[in-house]
């Protein structure tokens, strides 16, 4: 038998869920001992493909051939991958901080001698492996004690300890500083030298021409662009351009803005990590709306859009470094939630199941549930007003429910999305954050919250919309903001904006 | 069945804990020989039970708001031992005591929520805390010996409503009042939610539901004021038993009509939501653990006054009783669901299990036993005729990708 040169060939998977083709006929060939770079747009099917292989999907529920050095592999669950030597590393870390490094890198896979662990043993292999990817740490330090980037380190450790020959590691680098990004690269390139296969799932094309040395591009569920590279010398507008290839059909309404005053301005506004101290994750961003205006912010998964908005909704994320916000002009102190409601501002979260609503309520008391004091008489709810109102909201939002005095958790998606715009509608305010708001909705649904959104700008409201979609953003916005790794990286007018010029600036570090 | 669910509006599940109740009542009274629907043994199962039951009206929003509280046997007693105390040692009034009782229940309140909401200490663990430091301190301030209690609180505890007017009515005036009144709200209360119901649904309501209703509920109202207000001359509806039924229209008013009544519920549903809705959340905590220790002393007041002195072991135990009656009324252990009127419902089924297995002779042994599988058999139930909405009351996270 010939050398085979891949170690991995996944040829023609299909993967379809309930009412979508997630994978369509995809094909994905990596070669032995080198860094695989997976790129595509949120949504496109990257994780998919990342599970049909790791046999989270298990064999038979998808079509297609995986072939791992040269043999077909049918794995049934990600134990077997795991066996076979390929190793996730995941966008979260797993890791138990309570526990030691030792114990984290052994978890379930323990070194014992007649029921009990060797703990020597175990340490002894656990500086192995630390110093294989440069960590001179005790195996004894608790996982908490690490930053996050030791902690990626750790996890590569413990994926080193089970004899992996292709590990996968999912943008690695998302919730990292630029020194600890610099670090994981370096390793990589180290491993690679060792012999290892690394296939790389990132959104970050200059780590990725920086350490690739092929690229799959994916689109819709289809490979779109495949092709090797000299190292340090990816083309990145081809990589650009095939993942955001799709024409934009004719999915948005006809709307003319009539942009009327500046009504919301951000300054210089910097916020610090919860969980990771000295990492910002709002760096210095300004921007600005006017009433009357759709104002959009495009910006990879991470990039720090919801944290920016979010922290701006009264300090709801993170910690507060500096910044001013102006409404007409006029600087507000904005410290609570509740004083944000009160200035007018109202934000739609993107995870509206956990965050956007309480799904043990129904909808009308969901609509009235930001401002209550609406409905408030001397002291007590005046019921009668709060069904009125959600009546009228849902006459008007042409919301699907049997009544309202229905649990949230029944409805659809897209009726769900209607409820939350209606509580934030009751608000009356004058500054709406709309957060993601078609995600998880179907295309009718969207088109519908699309026309609304038109509706309440001109009505004079001030709109800021964040989406990871690029279409829906060159769609609906007058204005584009792109935000990288914390920053705002561009200004694009609707003319000035495409899919192309997004990418750029929503992938590389400097504005230019 | 068509017809039933018209008249009870809807939602069956709710009521099936009342029929649960009505058949415990109604087979203890036939094993007992007719002893349990007396008017003598009802007023006293009342008066007996009203201090628990007071205890569940704040468990049960500390409950919505997914916490709990063990510390409120401990409060109450402690604070009806410092009543006591001090109405005897500093010849205070009686009412300066009640007084004093109260802001104590306040104050052992405000360190449950700061610890709680200031420090993100969870209630289990904070009212445990409070738990050990009040037993303690009644066992201290009271050196182990029983206080006796200002003979006026004997009227909170154990009184009676006034007699008054014509014998000729056959009952006690003062409870067939109180009846007439209850059954005036109800009618007015009826009518209003109908001509409210009428003005917004499209097509016309029909009127018999509510006709059928309002018979029925002055049946039921009138039979319980026949039932408490025939006793012996002298005795009527205790006043322990006013006093909840006004905490518990107070108490269904905040939880159900109040901007506050739907923080709780808004908190205990889903936390980041609600303070993503401006909710908040550490003054909701806060305020529902004051109120909480408040009740406990209301409670502690109210069992001074029944037996007469305070005791070093007042209170041992009764939040679990107040625990108990809120889970059988249906309340979630991960928060956002629960009703005062359920609640009551629990609590009633615990009194009359109590007050029906001791009129059987069955020893306080053998009570607790089955107290203990009828709380297992009740939650069970609840959870399996829910289920597929919220599962076995923790709730379903769903699983990032």
């Amino acid at each position: 038998m010939e050398k085979n040169p891949y170690i991995l060939q996944m040829r023609h998977i299909t993967k379809e869920f309930p009412g979508v083709r997630a994978l369509d006929d995809v094909t994905l060939e990596v070669k032995t001992g080198t860094i695989h770079a997976i790129c595509g747009e949120n949504g496109a099917g990257k994780s998919t493909l990342m599970k049909v292989l790791s046999g989270v999907y298990p064999y038979g529920s998808y079509d297609g051939d995986i072939l791992f050095s040269g043999e077909v592999m049918k794995f049934k669950n990600i134990k077997e991958s795991e066996n076979a030597g390929i190793a996730i590393i995941h966008q979260e870390l797993t890791m138990i901080p309570e526990l030691s490094i030792t114990e984290n890198i052994f978890m379930g896979n323990e070194i014992t001698e007649r029921g009990l662990i060797d703990w020597t043993a175990q340490r002894t292999k656990t500086k192995e492996m630390l110093s294989k990817v440069g960590l001179s740490l005790d195996p004894d330090t608790l996982i908490k004690h690490l930053g996050v980037g030791q902690q990626q380190m750790v996890e590569i450790a413990k994926a080193l300890s089970k004899n992996v020959k292709l590990l996968i590691l999912d943008e690695p680098t998302s919730a990292l500083n630029e020194t600890d990004s610099a670090n994981l690269l370096a390793l990589m390139k180290e491993l690679k030298a060792g012999g290892m296969t690394c296939i790389m799932i990132s959104h970050k094309l200059n780590e990725i021409a920086d350490v690739s040395d092929a690229v799959t591009v994916i689109r819709d569920g289809k490979t779109v662009e495949d092709f090797e590279v000299e190292e340090g010398k990816v083309d990145e507008d081809r990589i650009i351009k095939a993942m955001v290839g799709r024409s934009i059909e004719n999915r948005y309404p006809e709307h003319v803005s009539h942009p009327g005053e500046i009504i919301f301005e951000v300054d210089d506004w910097c916020v610090e990590d919860p969980d990771v101290e000295g990492r910002l994750v709002c760096k210095n961003s300004s921007f600005y709306v006017r009433a009357g205006e759709i104002v959009g912010f495009a910006g990879l998964m991470g990039a720090g859009r919801t944290e920016l908005m979010r922290s701006i909704f009264g300090k709801n994320y993170g910690k507060y470094i500096s910044g001013v916000i102006k409404i007409r002009g006029k600087e507000v102190k904005i410290d609570s939630v509740s004083s944000a409601i009160k200035h007018g501002i109202a934000y739609v979260p993107e995870d509206r199941k956990n965050l956007g609503l309480n799904l043990l309520d129904s909808v009308k008391t969901t609509v009235v549930s930001a401002f209550l004091k609406k409905i408030t008489g001397m002291f007590l709810l005046d019921h009668a007003k709060e069904a009125e109102a959600a009546e009228e909201y849902r006459n008007s939002l042409q919301i699907k429910t049997a009544s309202i005095d229905v649990g949230v958790s029944t409805l659809s998606g897209g009726n769900q999305q209607k409820v939350v715009l209606s509580k934030w509608m009751f608000t009356e305010p004058e500054i709406l954050i709309l957060d993601e708001p078609t995600r998880g909705i179907d295309v009718g649904a969207k088109y519908e919250i699309y026309k609304l959104i038109n509706e309440l700008a001109d009505s004079g409201k001030a709109v800021v919309l964040v989406s990871s979609e690029l279409p829906e953003l060159l769609g609906m916005a007058d204005r584009i903001y792109t935000i990288f790794e914390g920053s705002i990286t561009g200004e694009l007018s609707r003319e000035e904006a495409n899919q192309e010029s997004l990418m750029k600036k929503m992938t590389i570090t400097t504005a230019s | 069945m068509k017809y039933i669910k018209k008249v009870l509006g809807g939602d069956l599940r709710q009521y099936t804990m009342v029929l649960a109740l009505v058949v415990l009542a109604v087979a203890f009274n036939i094993i007992s020989g007719g002893r349990m629907l007396t008017s003598s043994n009802m007023q006293n199962l009342l008066s007996g039970n009203a201090y628990v039951l007071v205890l569940a009206l704040g468990m049960l929003m500390v409950i919505v708001i997914g916490q709990i509280d063990l510390s409120v046997g401990s409060v109450a007693g402690f604070s009806g031992m410092v009543m006591a105390i001090t109405a005897r040692q500093f010849n205070l009034p009686w009412w300066v005591a009640v007084l004093i009782a109260l802001v104590i229940g306040v104050a052992a309140g405000s360190i449950h929520g700061f610890f709680l909401s200031k420090l993100g200490i969870p209630g289990f663990i904070t009212t445990l805390g409070g738990m050990m430091i009040f037993r303690g301190g009644v066992i201290w301030i009271s050196r182990s010996i029983s206080v006796p209690a200002p003979q006026e609180l004997k009227w909170f505890g154990a009184g009676y409503l006034p007699e008054w007017g014509p014998k000729a009515t056959g009952m006690n005036n003062s409870t067939l009042l109180l009846g007439l009144v209850i059954i005036a709200i109800f009618i007015c209360m009826q009518l209003k939610k109908y001509k409210s119901a009428s003005s917004l649904a499209t097509e016309k309501e029909p009127l018999w539901p509510v006709v059928v209703r309002i018979i029925l509920g002055t049946a039921i109202i009138g039979y319980f004021t026949w039932l408490f207000g025939s006793g012996r001359e002298g005795t009527s509806f205790p006043i322990p038993g006013l006093i909840l039924l006004i905490l518990a229209v107070i108490y269904h008013t905040l939880t159900q009509h109040t901007s506050f009544g739907r923080h709780i519920y808004a908190v205990g549903g889903n936390k980041s939501a609600a303070a993503l809705s401006g909710v908040n959340v550490s003054k909701t905590y806060f305020l529902t653990m004051v109120n909480m220790s408040f009740l406990a002393a209301v409670a502690g007041i109210l069992f001074v006054g029944r037996s007469t002195a305070a005791g070093p072991a007042d209170g041992t135990s009764w939040e679990m009783d107040a625990i108990a009656s809120v889970f059988i009324g249906g309340a979630s252990v991960a928060g956002g669901v629960g009703t005062i009127f359920a609640t009551m419902v629990g609590g009633l089924v615990m009194a009359v299990l109590n007050n029906g297995l001791m009129l059987m002779g069955v020893g306080a042994d053998r009570t607790q036993v089955i107290k203990g599988i009828v709380l297992l058999v009740a939650v069970a139930f609840d959870v399996y005729s829910k289920k597929g909405s919220s599962g076995f009351g923790f709730k379903k996270h769903s699983k990032k990708d």
